[in-house]
């Protein structure tokens, strides 16, 4: 079982999700959170390089754990901060059906996205961010850190 | 609020289901007691949603995990489905914080219970708490696990 204990926020690493230039900041945001959606634009458009982690918290938002999954499969096709955009920008259609249809816009490869999103590799890997959000004591999202 | 070492004063309260739970209950387990200020304050939900994303871990840890506030119990039901989690929710109704009182989390002349997390032991025994400094912050989960490691 993994340890939950206080830990400050991982430095950047070569797998960590980033764009922009700039000031580094890791940003835990959770993809079914109203709030991280209407921060998002701002983040998004902010002058700083952004590192995305994952944080979801499924009791409060069902749809977050396929939202991150979705993301970080879309990742290994390299197309992981378009997902986030896509998700963040367009909230009300997350079913399925829904992120295939947005696969299909950022020309994924289906199959591929089906299997990755499902995958043991990929639950884990969003696993890892949020044990480390949990570490660095966060309490809501978004969690902004900037990184000197 | 209650110092580690102290007895845990016992209690008998309705859950979210009207039925009624007492500490003694839980003898032979560590319990986290979460004491909150209301349901559907915007603070209260993320600190029970974020601990029921790591009661698996708690529970590897031995630890089962409650929380009380002043609310009824119809109160308690309502707000555990909207916030799809399962954690006991015990209401400490009447009389009014009468076990926030006596744990030492309840703010008098605000009419609820502070932010306070108090980890008891399997001997009934207060191992561990935590105050927040106001109603508004709560702890990590972090904090959690730095006192259970």
């Amino acid at each position: 079982m993994s340890d939950l204990t206080s830990a400050a926020v991982p430095p950047l690493g070569p797998d960590d999700h980033l764009r922009g230039e700039g000031r580094a900041v890791v940003v835990y945001a959770d993809l079914g959170c109203p709030h991280c959606a209407a921060a998002w634009a701002e983040i998004a458009a902010g002058p700083d390089r952004v590192a995305f982690r994952h944080f979801p918290v499924a009791s409060k938002h069902p749809r977050s754990p396929a939202l991150h999954a979705a993301a970080e499969a879309a990742g290994r096709q390299g197309r992981f901060f378009e997902m986030v955009d896509s998700l963040y920008g367009d909230r009300g259609r997350v079913d399925d059906p829904h992120l295939w249809e947005r696969a299909e816009l950022l020309g994924l490869e289906l199959e591929r996205f089906e299997a990755d999103r499902r995958s043991a590799a990929v639950a884990a890997r969003v696993r890892r961010d949020f044990e480390s959000g949990i570490r660095a004591g966060v309490t809501s999202t978004p969690a902004v850190y900037s990184l000197a | 609020m209650i110092a580690a070492g102290e007895p845990a004063p016992d209690f008998t309260l309705r859950d979210q289901d009207g039925e009624r739970v007492s500490l003694t209950d839980y003898r032979g387990r560590k319990l986290l007691i979460v004491f909150y200020p209301g349901d559907f304050s915007p603070v209260c939900g993320d600190q029970l949603s974020i601990y029921q994303e790591v009661k698996g871990e708690l529970a590897a840890k031995g630890v089962e995990l409650i929380g009380i506030s002043v609310d009824g119990f119809f109160a308690h039901k309502a707000f555990q489905q909207h916030l799809g989690i399962d954690t006991t929710l015990l209401s400490d109704f009447e009389p009014k914080g009468e076990v926030a009182r006596a744990y030492g989390s309840y703010l008098e002349g605000l009419g609820f219970a502070n932010r306070t997390l108090v980890l008891v032991d399997e001997d009934g025994r207060v191992a561990w708490t935590y105050e927040s400094p106001d109603p508004g912050q709560f702890p990590g989960a972090n904090v959690i696990f730095d006192a259970l490691s």
